[in-house]
C-alpha cells in the first residue's frame, strides 16, 4: 500500500435547500497523516464528512479516496459518525455495536465468524473497553460511549478513519486514550482525519490541518495553517473565539505534553 | 375450544405484530401501524369498486397496495420534504383516510360497505370461519391457518434479516457508509407491517392490531438491554395479553379485542411500576 493521496476533493459543492454549506472545496489530503478539520460551528465540518461517505447529495464536483471511487474502495474505509447522532439508550451491549463493523453487504444474512468476534474484541481491547462487552450502551459515559464507536469503526480494519468530533463531551483522560490511539494508528501506515474544533488542542494532535468554513480556508502542514491571516478568516467575526486566536498566535511554543 | 382457539388466533397475530413493533418502536415510528390501519380505507373502496365484489382477496390487495404507499409517502414527507416523522405520518394517513371517506361518499349508491365489517375483523368471531378439506375435513378456524402462516413469514424474516434490522435501526448513516442497502431494510420492514397490518385487521379488528404492534414492545423495552431478549418479552406479554384477555372478556361477558388491549395496558403500567421501583432501589446506594 504506498497511495500517497488519502483524499481528493475538487470543486465540491453542497446545499441544503439550495443554500450552500460547502463551497467549491477543494483539496488533497496526504496519506499516513493525522489530519485535522477545523472551522468554527456550522462550517459545513460533517457535511464535508458526509460528502466524502457519499451521504449527502453533491451538487457538484467530486471525491476520490485513495484515487478511485468510494464505492471501489469502501472496504478500505471508515466513517465514525457524531456520537449525538444515535439514540444511547437502545437495547445493545457494548458488543452488539462495536461487532456492527464487521458487518459486511453480501454476508448480511450469515452468521458473524470466530475471526469477526476476535477482532470486535481487539478493537475494543485498543480502547480499553473489552471489560465493558457486556454492558448495555446506555450505561456508558460519554467518554466510553466514543470510544464504542472508534472500537467499531476500527474493527472494520480499515485503512483511512475519518471520524467527527472525537473529542466532543468526553473526559481527559479518553481525550488522552484517543490522541495516542490516533499516533498509534499513523505509526501503522493508517490515515486518521478528524472533525474537530478546538484550536487550542488541534496543533497538538493532528500534523496537516484543513481549515474550513463554508469555502476552503486553507490545507496544509499544520506550521504553515497556523497563521493570524488564516485563522482569522476561518473565525472570523466570532469575537470570543477571535481573541483566543490572538492568544493562540502569541504563545510561541506550544506546551508539548510529555509522554 | 372456541376459547383456545380465540386465544391462539390472539397469540399468533400478537407476537407478528409485536416483533415488527419493536423495530417501529425503535425507530421512533410506533404510530406507522395506526397510520396504516385508517390508510387502507381508499384501497378497499377501490378494490370493492373494480371488483364488484365483497370478496376478501382483492381487498386484501387494495388494502396491502394503499400500506405499502403509505410508508412510501411518510418516507417521502420525512426526507424530501424534512417534516418530522409524526407530522408526515400524520399527514400521510389522515390524508388518504379522508380520500376513503370521500369515495364512499361519491359512490355511496353503489358502494354498500361498511369499513368495520367488511375488512375490520372480529376476534369473537374466529371459531365460526372453519376450514374444511374436500372430503370433509375440519382443520380449525381459518383465521389460525392465515396467521399461522403469517408469523412464520415474520420470523424468518426477523430471523435472517436481524442484523440488517439492527444497524440500520440503530445507526442507519453508518449503514449506509458501510454499503448496506438501507433502502432495502426500510421497506422490507414497512412492507412486512403493512402485510401483516392488513391480515391481522381482517383477523381480529384494528385497535387490537394496533394495540400489539405498541404495547408488548413498548413494555419489553422498559425491562431489557438488549434486543434479543426484548424480542422474546415481546412475544410473551403479545400471548399473556391473549391469554389474559380472553378470560377478561369471558369474566365480564365483554369485547374480547377489548379486553385484550386492555390487558396489554396493564401489563405495561404494571411493568412500568415495576422498572420505577427498580430504578429508585438501584440509585439508594449513591444517595447515601
Ligand atoms: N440536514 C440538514 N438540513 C438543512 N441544513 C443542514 C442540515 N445539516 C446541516 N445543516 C446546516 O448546514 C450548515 C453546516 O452544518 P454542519 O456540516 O453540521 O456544520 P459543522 O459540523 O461544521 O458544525 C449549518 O448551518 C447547518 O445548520
Ligand atoms: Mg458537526
Amino acid at each position: 500500500m504506498n497511495d500517497k493521496t488519502a483524499i481528493e476533493a475538487h470543486n465540491l459543492t453542497v446545499s441544503y435547500n439550495r443554500r450552500p454549506v460547502l463551497w467549491n472545496v477543494d483539496f488533497e489530503l496526504p496519506a499516513g497523516q493525522v489530519i485535522g478539520i477545523i472551522g468554527p460551528n456550522g462550517s459545513g465540518k460533517t457535511t464535508l464528512l458526509k460528502a466524502i461517505m457519499d451521504l449527502v447529495k453533491k451538487s457538484s464536483g467530486y471525491v476520490k479516496l485513495f484515487e478511485q471511487d468510494l464505492e471501489e474502495v469502501r472496504e478500505r474505509i471508515s466513517y465514525v459518525p457524531q456520537r449525538e447522532s444515535v439514540d444511547w439508550d437502545f437495547p445493545a451491549s457494548v458488543m452488539d455495536v462495536v461487532l456492527m463493523g464487521r458487518y459486511r453487504k453480501n454476508k448480511l444474512l450469515k452468521r458473524l465468524s470466530k475471526a469477526d468476534r476476535d477482532l470486535a474484541a481487539e478493537a475494543l481491547e485498543k480502547v480499553n473497553m473489552l471489560e465493558y462487552s457486556n454492558r448495555q450502551i446506555s450505561q456508558l459515559s460519554g467518554g466510553q460511549q466514543q470510544r464504542v464507536f472508534i472500537a467499531r469503526s476500527l474493527a472494520q480494519g480499515a485503512d483511512l478513519y475519518i471520524m467527527d468530533e472525537p473529542f466532543v463531551g468526553v473526559d481527559a483522560a479518553t481525550e488522552e486514550a484517543i490522541m495516542l490511539l490516533m499516533q498509534e494508528m499513523k505509526k501503522e501506515g493508517k490515515t486518521v482525519v478528524v472533525v474537530h474544533h478546538d484550536l487550542q488542542t488541534a496543533k497538538l494532535y493532528f500534523d496537516w490541518i484543513v481549515l474550513l468554513n463554508t469555502r476552503l480556508v486553507a490545507s496544509g502542514p499544520k506550521d504553515q495553517i497556523f497563521n493570524e491571516a488564516l485563522l482569522q478568516e476561518a473565525y472570523g467575526g466570532k469575537l470570543n473565539v477571535l481573541s483566543k486566536v490572538g492568544e493562540l498566535i502569541k504563545e510561541k511554543d506550544f506546551p508539548v505534553r510529555e509522554k | 375450544m372456541d376459547g383456545f382457539w380465540i386465544i391462539l388466533s390472539g397469540t399468533l397475530i400478537a407476537i407478528s405484530c409485536g416483533l415488527l413493533g419493536a423495530y417501529l418502536v425503535l425507530r421512533k415510528m410506533a404510530m406507522v401501524g395506526d397510520a396504516i390501519s385508517h390508510a387502507v380505507l381508499p384501497g378497499i373502496v377501490l378494490a370493492y369498486l373494480f371488483s364488484g365484489s365483497r370478496e376478501t382477496i382483492p381487498m386484501l390487495i387494495g388494502a396491502a397496495v394503499l400500506g405499502v404507499l403509505t410508508t412510501v409517502l411518510i418516507e417521502l414527507f420525512y426526507k424530501q420534504a424534512r417534516l418530522q416523522i409524526d407530522a408526515s405520518i400524520g399527514i400521510t394517513f389522515t390524508w388518504l383516510f379522508a380520500i376513503g371517506i370521500i369515495l364512499i361518499s361519491v359512490f355511496a349508491g353503489q358502494v354498500d360497505l361498511d369499513q368495520d365489517c367488511v375488512l375490520y375483523g372480529e376476534i369473537a368471531y374466529v371459531p365460526l370461519d372453519l376450514w374444511f378439506t374436500a372430503s370433509g375435513i375440519n382443520l380449525g378456524p381459518r383465521t389460525v391457518w392465515i396467521a399461522a402462516t403469517l408469523l412464520l413469514l415474520i420470523l424468518t424474516f426477523i430471523y435472517f434479516g436481524r442484523r440488517g434490522l439492527f444497524i440500520t435501526t440503530f445507526n442507519e448513516e453508518y449503514a449506509k457508509a458501510l454499503g448496506l442497502n438501507v433502502a432495502f431494510w426500510h421497506y422490507a420492514l414497512m412492507g412486512s407491517v403493512s402485510l401483516t397490518t392488513v391480515v391481522s385487521f381482517e383477523s381480529v379488528g384494528a385497535i387490537l392490531v394496533v394495540a400489539f404492534l405498541i404495547v408488548p414492545p413498548a413494555t419489553a423495552y422498559l425491562i431489557t438491554t438488549s434486543l434479543k431478549p426484548m424480542l422474546w418479552l415481546t412475544a410473551f406479554f403479545g400471548f399473556l395479553s391473549s391469554l389474559g384477555g380472553y378470560f377478561l372478556a369471558v369474566w365480564i361477558n365483554g369485547s374480547i379485542a377489548g379486553a385484550m388491549a386492555t390487558v396489554a395496558g396493564i401489563f405495561f403500567l404494571c411493568v412500568w411500576i415495576f422498572s420505577l421501583i427498580k430504578q429508585k432501589q438501584a440509585s439508594i446506594p449513591f444517595r447515601a
